[in-house]
């Protein structure tokens, strides 16, 4: 596309653009920062574009004004940050029970508590491993600028309606408040509402049964059953695994990062090839479903790893599962609180290529 | 054709049937539980006022959760107390449908209560049919928000006290307060008198949400003999001796009736 078609926005605005282009249709928020554009933003455009915002009175309203709308086969979406995402977890268990569509963001800072308003990787757990209770996983796509951030949210609601499950954009403060040069897709014209057989919306009496969308399940096998189903369908995800390899070919070292710290390791790694140091960079652009076979083939190939995280180990736990047949992985972590820069990196990561 | 029509006699005139959107199926409720008076209340009207091909509905937490078992219609399940949020995503995306939740006492007036408040407050262009039985009856009669005082109950053994547990909540009543709200009344359904006022209070929430005039209310007082640990008749009894002058019936507030937004009307009219 040609220059004069990008846009210079916040990663924010890049999500709600993205939601907009990919026929979102209602949209449930609440205050929080850093986070607070896209709320702003759909506020404006969605209800010009024709759609409905609701300033929700909570993120426990918003989050089940979500689940309401998905029900209905609407495109929908919520965005908040991490403490709001701990309030979301019970209608989002619930999404995932009921097997209900819907796009939830979070742009992530500093924890545990009201922590602060600055970037974290805190809630890696929550993201990956459901966040609410049961047996359950979230689509979980993390970019690491406005560009993917744009383009992931776009990509989330055909995601969420292929699997009929929530998908989750895991960003942070840095993702969202940073303001870069964007291109955007052309806008969805089609409804994909249309046909879905699940949804509600009426019917003539006599027709066909009345479809019922719900997570209890008493009668004796039919929650095992319904738990084995949402198994089988997590499973069919692995093939949709997606990672950014940078120099890993013939690196000794590989430093495995996501999202905004990813990219700020992709800095220190450029340098320190720069000054002939063997290193590379993986960077899972999925949390869940996990690149681990992609991992895993680099730890065959005797490659080393450092993760390098902005928390206190958590994505770490995933890379050691992915190569502990080969290997192990050291980690490095920035302290919420802490902003990194590429330099930060340097010494840990010259630090684990040294230790043979 | 229901099963009754279908063995009738020549002779015979059918007079009384099950109505189209009432699902043709025993109820899982106790003997004497108004649930099934009240699911009957709604598929009729859901019939009278042709709505039932445009109807999605929301069941909450409680013994009828199992609405969608017994009404005909498009359903979803809500988390406990979220239903009125539910419902206000279900007419926000698609707001060309009726959409109606049926909610308990503790699950509308205690865990949902910001979320019936605010609803309502909005304005949202739905109808809420609170069942108030003074208990949580699924999970085996503890005290709810609506629990007399005096009343005893599993977590009130020494029956409810005002000094320690706060006196029962009127909804009809507080929900008038707030300007969303189009219509708010309260019947009661333990006797043929009441429940012919009582679904006339919720044709009335009904058709606020079909004029877009705004959000409509019924509550609607109801027995639970099991955990009032009452036989049908004594619990019927005792809506009438003891609910009824703590909640007295009537509409609250009726926007198509007196044409403002925001009063605050008190009593029957």
């Amino acid at each position: 596309m040609a220059g004069k078609d990008r846009l210079f926005v916040k990663g924010n605005e890049a999500v709600a653009l993205g939601a907009l282009a990919a026929g979102c249709k209602c949209f449930f928020g609440y205050p929080i920062t850093p986070q607070n554009d896209i709320p702003e933003f759909m506020s404006k455009a969605l209800v010009e574009a024709g759609g409905a915002f609701v300033q929700a009175e909570s993120e426990v309203a918003a989050s089940n004004m979500l689940l309401g709308a998905g029900a209905a086969g609407v495109r929908a979406m919520t965005s908040s940050s991490s403490p709001g995402l701990s309030l979301k977890q019970e209608a989002i268990s619930y999404m995932a029970g009921s097997e209900i569509p819907a796009v939830i963001v979070n742009m992530s800072r500093g924890g545990p508590g009201l922590g602060d308003i600055g970037p974290s990787q805190g809630d890696y757990f929550q993201s990956t491993r459901g966040g609410g209770h049961g047996d359950y996983r979230l689509f979980v796509l993390a970019p690491s600028g406005a560009q993917e951030a744009y383009d992931m949210t776009y990509e989330a609601f055909d995601l969420a309606f292929a699997f009929r499950n929530p998908v989750l954009i895991l960003g942070d403060a840095i993702v969202g408040q940073m303001k870069e040069p964007i291109t955007p897709r052309p806008p969805r014209k089609d409804d994909p509402a249309e046909g879905l057989d699940w949804r509600l919306e009426g019917f003539e009496k006599g027709s066909r049964k009345n479809r019922i969308i719900k997570s209890l399940f008493l009668n004796d096998g039919e929650l095992a059953g319904q738990n084995k189903h949402l198994q089988a369908k997590y499973e069919t995800w692995k093939k949709l695994v997606r990672a950014e390899s940078f120099d890993t070919d013939d690196a000794e070292l590989v430093v495995v990062a996501f999202g905004s710290i990813g990219r700020i390791a992709k800095n220190a790694v450029r340098n320190l090839r720069a000054k002939g140091k063997k290193v590379g960079l993986f960077r899972p652009k999925t949390l869940y479903p996990f690149p681990a076979a992609q991992l895993e083939r680099l730890a065959k190939a005797g490659k080393r790893f450092l993760t390098i995280e902005h928390n206190l180990g958590q994505m770490v736990e995933d890379v050691r599962l992915s190569v502990r047949k080969h290997g192990d992985s050291d980690l490095f972590c920035v302290y919420p609180g802490n902003m990194p820069s590429p330099d930060d990196f340097e010494a840990p990561i010259l630090k684990a290529l040294g230790r043979k | 054709m229901s099963n009754a029509a279908k063995n009738m006699s020549a002779d015979e005139e059918l007079v009384f049937s099950r109505p189209d959107s009432l699902i043709d199926r025993a109820t899982h409720y106790c003997p004497g539980c108004h649930h099934g008076v009240a699911h009957r209340m709604v598929a009729e009207l859901l019939d009278e006022m042709d709505l039932a091909r445009n109807t999605l509905a929301v069941s909450s937490i409680g013994c009828s959760v199992f609405l969608y078992n017994y009404v005909d219609v498009d359903t979803v399940e809500a988390p406990h107390g979220r239903a009125p949020a539910v419902a206000t995503g279900v007419k926000r995306g698609r707001p060309d449908k009726f959409v109606f939740a049926y909610q308990g006492d503790g699950d509308l007036a205690s865990i949902g209560m910001a979320e019936i408040i605010h609803a309502a407050n909005r304005g949202e262009r739905i109808s809420i049919v609170f069942v108030n039985n003074t208990v949580y009856g699924m999970t085996g009669g503890q005290m709810a928000p609506t629990t007399l005082i005096g009343q005893k109950t599993t977590t009130c053994p020494g029956g409810r006290c005002k000094d320690r547990e706060g006196a029962p909540i009127r909804m009809a009543e507080l929900l008038s307060g707030l300007g969303g709200v189009a219509f708010s009344a309260r019947g009661s359904l333990d006797s043929v008198k009441n429940i012919r006022q009582a679904k006339k209070y919720m044709r009335q929430a009904f058709e606020v949400q079909t004029k877009g005039l705004g959000f409509g209310f019924v509550e609607l007082l109801s027995a639970c003999p099991t955990n009032w640990h009452m036989n049908p008749l004594a619990a019927n009894a005792r809506i009438a001796a003891e609910m009824i002058p703590y909640f007295p019936l009537g509409v609250y507030k009726d926007v198509a009736a007196d044409g403002t937004c925001g009063s605050l009307a008190g009593g029957e009219k």
